[in-house]
């Protein structure tokens, strides 16, 4: 995950705190996005950001999942397409595993 | 789970992009406080 | 209507792994973090020989000496499926060894700010002099002339006033800066610029030599890489097209730089095909060189995954733009895609802007174009970094189009990909991928009678600038020359005037003269 990425959500999460704060990610791929689901939640596991070793408890989702909770017309419109062509699964599997 | 909740949005450019999981959790009411796109290429 | 033509592609490699481990910006940002780094230290272990980028199978695609198909029949991974007797020399272009880079990149630069260490500069001399084109380049003897000693060198570098050049672990130079203050002449500035140019250079080089374009007839050169030359006062003022056009004697042209980040040069080949078309120019070349910030990008992810660092090349490419000849591929200007700003950032928004719409407009189906090549980047580089296979999203994005559209059959989504789909072979230097690797392909395929037609998307992602979250992408449609020439005489037409003409003359006479 971006460094400076890392550094805006660790703000963020001193400012709002992890009960209200949720981190939603658009990632192209599962491994890429279970490591920011990761990083938000118990650390940066590259050792490469500010948030080595700082473990923010942030849930991440993927836009994915979250596609109940969203207008439908808002959702086909600005997602539909992309579940044509990315591995919808294989990537929610990867993100719920670092909610738990 | 949306609703009401601060969100900060990590995009992709070569998955979905900021600006659209934007306008998908605007639709849920819930308040955007960051959103970016990464890059990889 | 008459079309310009794709006259010709020439595309350049360097393996630089002196720059990706001293320049790459993921390197230079950890040497700048930790003093110690895991990942600096494993590195070097990482970097290939150059005869192993010779022989990987996706760089002898991009010189042109396989084709992309022939790609798909290579097992993953291909680093460990070499090309058996691979040459550094191909259809469309070349792989230079770092060394020789570095002495191009003392010919090309015009303010004395490159040193080499004098033994280093003395090989590389004799190396250039039997290069078949190079040894006659403009300004040659630059690399006889003010070598530097190793202490000197070191002290430059040491002291923050020039930028290392390290060839095979070896210190061999530097790059100086070119201001005591002004940041936008940093060595560090300065550098990138001299490696933007130098395989801008290259590759124009190679154009003349592989399609025999006469410098001299080229009248416009558009650089449109995404580095930025100027000083304090006009960061980024320009202009890479001249200087790059001065050391390849095309002594009649003028140009100008475009960018778009990844979009530029497809943004690029429209003004050139607008300033062809319309007879402002007869002979535009297109051209960029390569990043050097961008070398081992992701190659933390690599390492990690036990890969070589294949992020190791420069690339660079030339084409030539001009008047329709009759006989090569036409770039129809009636067809152009573009992402509008009011397009929308959503991938269905932005593919439909770039890919559907413009076929519309001139009442083609998806299914029309035989090979799309949108942004082709190499997916052994990009799925290790989480990225994914990008030229295969892209073709998967096109194909959900088609079924949006009622034109691919859902089922058959994965056979229409396949149809219209290729690997991506390009290094991930940005602008370099976005679309134009195919384009020596597009040009032989369609003379060849393989394909009728291909579609060039270019996609930039302009957000990462800071001043807009807006996206960008221009696609064009190169397609087979009808071999008919508008020379602007229009039979029919002058037939009408004439039988007008006569129409009146026989009402005049038929009716009585008024007094």
């Amino acid at each position: 995950m971006d460094l400076e990425n890392q550094a805006r959500i660790k703000e963020l999460a001193e400012k709002y705190g992890k009960d209200d704060l949720i981190v939603v990610l658009g990632g192209a791929e599962a491994e890429a996005s279970g490591l920011a689901a990761e990083t938000v939640a118990t650390g940066d596991p590259t050792f490469a950001g500010p948030l080595s070793g700082v473990s923010l408890g942030l849930k991440a989702y993927h836009m994915f999942e979250l596609k109940d909770q969203v207008d439908s017309e808002v959702y086909e419109e600005q997602v539909g397409m992309m579940e044509m062509v990315l591995n919808v699964d294989e990537i929610i599997e990867e993100v719920k595993t670092y909610r738990k | 789970m949306l609703k009401g909740k601060k969100v900060a949005i990590l995009g992709d450019r070569d998955g979905i992009p900021g600006p659209a999981i934007e306008e998908c959790v605007k639709s849920a009411g819930s308040e955007i406080v960051f959103s970016t796109t990464e890059c990889f290429v | 209507m008459n079309y310009p033509v794709v006259k010709g592609a020439a595309y350049a490699l360097i393996q630089a792994n002196g720059m990706l481990f001293y320049q790459g910006t993921t390197q230079t940002q950890e040497r700048r973090k930790n003093g110690v780094s895991e990942h600096l230290e494993k590195l070097p272990d990482h970097l290939r020989s150059f005869e192993e980028a010779v022989s990987y199978a996706p760089n002898q695609v991009y010189i042109g000496n396989l084709n992309p198909d022939e790609l798909k029949g290579i097992p993953r991974p291909w680093f460990q499926h070499p090309v058996p007797d691979a040459q550094r020399d191909g259809r469309f272009g070349e792989i230079m060894p770092e060394d020789e880079f570095i002495g191009l990149m003392k010919i090309v630069d015009a303010f004395d700010l490159v040193i080499l260490e004098e033994s280093f500069q003395v090989r590389v001399k004799e190396k250039l002099a039997v290069h078949p084109f190079l040894k006659g380049i403009k300004d040659f003897e630059k690399i006889n002339k003010n070598p530097g000693n190793q202490a000197d060198i070191y002290k430059l570098t040491a002291s923050d006033s020039a930028q290392p050049i390290y060839f095979d672990g070896q210190l061999v130079g530097c790059v100086k800066k070119a201001h005591e203050f002004d940041e936008s002449l940093s060595h560090h500035v300065m550098f990138e610029n001299l490696v933007g140019k130098a395989s801008a250079v290259f590759a124009l080089k190679l154009l003349m030599a592989k399609t025999g374009l006469n410098p001299e007839e080229v009248d416009y050169i558009i650089e449109c890489s995404e580095e930025a030359c100027g000083d304090m006062n006009q960061r980024g003022g320009g202009n890479f097209a001249k200087a790059i056009g001065e050391m390849c004697g095309c002594l009649n042209a003028t140009g100008s730089d475009t960018r778009s980040f990844c979009a530029g040069p497809a943004h690029a080949l429209v003004e050139a095909a607008a300033l062809t078309q319309s007879g402002i120019y007869k002979n535009v070349v297109v051209l960029a060189g390569g990043a050097s910030a961008k070398l081992g990008m992701n190659s933390k992810d690599h390492i990690k995954k036990g890969l070589p660092a294949l992020e190791d090349m420069l690339g660079a490419f030339a084409i030539h733009i001009g008047e329709n000849d009759g006989v090569s591929p036409v770039i129809r200007t009636d067809a152009i895609g573009r992402h509008k700003i009011g397009s929308g950032a959503s991938p269905q928004a932005v593919m439909t802007a770039i890919v559907a719409d413009p076929l519309d407009k001139i009442g083609y189906r998806i299914t029309d174009i035989d090979r799309y090549a949108p942004e082709m980047q190499n997916p052994e580089i990009t799925e290790p970094a989480g990225a994914g296979d990008v030229p295969l999203a892209n073709y998967k994005m096109i194909g959900a189009l088609g079924v949006k559209r009622g034109e691919i059959v859902r089922a058959d989504l994965l056979k229409a990909v396949k149809s219209f789909g290729m690997p991506g072979f390009a290094p991930t230097q940005g602008h370099v991928p976005s679309g134009v690797p195919f384009i020596g392909y597009a040009r032989k395929m369609i003379m060849e009678d393989n394909i009728t037609r291909a579609m060039i998307v270019g996609k930039g992602s302009l957000f990462l600038g800071r001043l807009t979250n807006l996206f960008d992408g221009v696609s064009l449609i190169i397609e087979k020359n009808t071999g008919v020439i508008d020379t602007g005489f229009n039979k029919e037409e002058v037939r009408g005037m004439i039988a007008e003409a006569l129409r009146d003359l026989a009402k005049s006479l038929a009716s009585p003269a008024k007094r």
